[in-house]
């Protein structure tokens, strides 16, 4: 039993170095991860600003080409989020690297721009959740107080906001980590890709298989252990 | 009662191990010699040889009532072990060379490697050397033969990038986009994709292209008759191309 376990991880991982299919896939699924996270929350945050003002003061708003510009821009934005989230992520990735980007030969760019921009779809939902969720009292205050609308969001507003959608963040991060071992369908070699191309080499399923589960989940976990610490620090300016 | 089915568990075990052990093959054994270093035809599988190679063996063992022992060694080692006799057959995706023939007595061909290049019309690339000429990328269908060949011969010496690809088509999608400058693959798949996408062509000499055969020692001509005959019924009923497929279909 313990010998052929061993002959199996010297056949999948150490002959012909083939541990640096897991390892280069390791690192262009964190640069994906990474990237698509950093232009997600761009996206989202500018698209959730754009949703909440047009349905905080749209109705409130004077006729005029401000309030022709903001209901443009909501329009737009809620067309992307039906068409972001109403395709499957892998659809997407393939339109932009087959159609889109067709004379790109930048896997690793396409994915992150792929997965960036499906995530930035959720990202934006889930901040506007947050911003509406905070008390209409709270945006009051800051006006009485003298602050102008952008002072009120930027200072009362998102501050708020973030620490109630920080776990929600949190999860689109951990979705967003497994989301792009699809990343593979494009032939870039992230994760899952390293072990299918190990697989394919070894015809063994097991040890490739386990191995790449196994790094997904300590990633998963460590990321997981290092939203908890940030929640902890934020709750403690509660009082 | 729970005691009573486990004794009559325990005596239909003993039962089956036994009569297993009495199944021994009649016919004698039948000694295989293999480098199990050539995946997809053979390669370890824990510490089992599988294969191509050794699952046609183990069918034509069959057919002869023989018991199949597969012996590992240097490549370079089968034909003097065939030739001094240590081994019946020699049997590692060899390829019928007329060195080898001088040597050994083949077999029918039971496979062959064939790998076609497939690339733009107007591309530069119009010879298979072409394709070491560095630089070039390459799109392979994940862990298929090209992807082998192309690993080993172009991307460990660091001749030509390699893209991989889920399915052949998409290795195809990515050539007439320009991803990639060629496509190796199977010749069959080729000839479809050529077929469907205008722009496209096959080079005119294949990439590999490998007539498969067992190797016997030369007057062995009994044993090679035999062979010949077992292989013909197993090509004619399908279970070679089924194995075949089996590892490297899809």
């Amino acid at each position: 039993m313990f010998e052929s376990l061993k002959s199996q991880f010297i056949l999948n991982f150490v002959d012909d170095e083939r541990w640096r299919y897991l390892v280069n896939g390791l690192a262009n699924t964190l640069k994906i991860t990474f990237a698509s996270v950093v232009l997600g929350i761009i996206i989202g945050v500018i698209i959730a600003i754009v949703r909440s003002t047009w349905d905080k003061t749209g109705a409130d708003m004077r006729p005029g080409v401000g309030k022709f510009f903001l209901r443009l821009a909501n329009g737009f934005c809620k067309l992307y989020l039906t068409v972001i989230r109403g395709t499957p992520v892998v659809v997407q990735l393939m339109i932009i690297y087959y159609i889109i980007f067709a004379a790109s030969n930048n896997g690793v760019g396409i994915a992150m721009l792929a997965f960036g921009i499906n995530s930035g779809a959720y990202v934006a939902e889930i901040i506007r959740g947050g911003i509406m969720s905070i008390d209409a009292g709270q945006f009051e205050a800051g006006r009485s107080l003298g602050l102008n609308y952008t002072q009120t969001m930027r200072h009362i507003i998102i501050p708020q906001a973030f620490k109630n959608v920080l776990p929600a963040l949190a999860n689109e991060f951990i979705v967003l980590l497994k989301e792009t071992s699809v990343a593979g369908y494009v032939s870039v070699l992230d994760l899952t890709k390293g072990g299918d191309i190990i697989r394919g080499r070894t015809y063994s399923a097991f040890m490739p298989l386990i191995a790449v589960a196994l790094i997904y989940l300590v990633l998963v976990i460590f990321f997981t252990w290092l939203v908890g610490r940030l929640e902890r620090r934020l709750r403690s300016s509660d009082h | 009662m729970k005691k009573l089915i486990a004794v009559l568990l325990v005596v239909v075990m003993i039962a089956g191990i036994l009569a297993g052990c009495g199944a021994k093959k009649s016919g004698g054994t039948l000694t295989m010699g293999t480098n199990a270093e050539f995946p997809p035809y053979e390669y370890y599988e824990g510490d089992k040889i599988v294969g191509i190679d050794a699952e046609i063996a183990a069918a034509i063992a069959d057919k002869l009532g023989m018991e199949l022992k597969i012996e590992d060694m240097a490549f370079d080692a089968i034909i003097p072990a065939i030739t001094s006799g240590k081994i019946d057959m020699g049997m590692a995706g060899m390829t019928v060379t007329d060195e080898r023939k001088q040597s050994v007595d083949f077999s029918d061909s039971y496979a062959t490697g064939v790998q076609a290049v497939i690339v733009a019309e107007n591309s530069a690339i119009t010879s298979v050397d072409d394709l070491s000429a560095g630089g070039l990328t390459i799109g392979v269908q994940s862990s298929t033969t090209g992807d082998l060949y192309m690993t080993w011969d172009l991307e460990d010496p660091g001749l030509a990038t390699v893209q991989r690809y889920n399915k052949g088509a998409d290795a195809v999608q990515a050539l007439v986009t320009g991803k990639v400058d060629c496509v190796v693959i199977d010749n069959e798949p080729a000839k479809a994709f050529v077929e469907a996408n205008p722009g496209l062509k096959i080079l005119p000499t294949a990439y590999t292209e490998e007539d498969y055969a067992i190797a016997f020692a030369k007057g062995n001509t009994e044993l090679q008759t035999k062979v010949n005959e077992a292989l013909k019924e197993l090509i004619a009923d399908g279970t070679v191309a089924k194995i075949i497929d089996k590892y490297i279909g899809g």
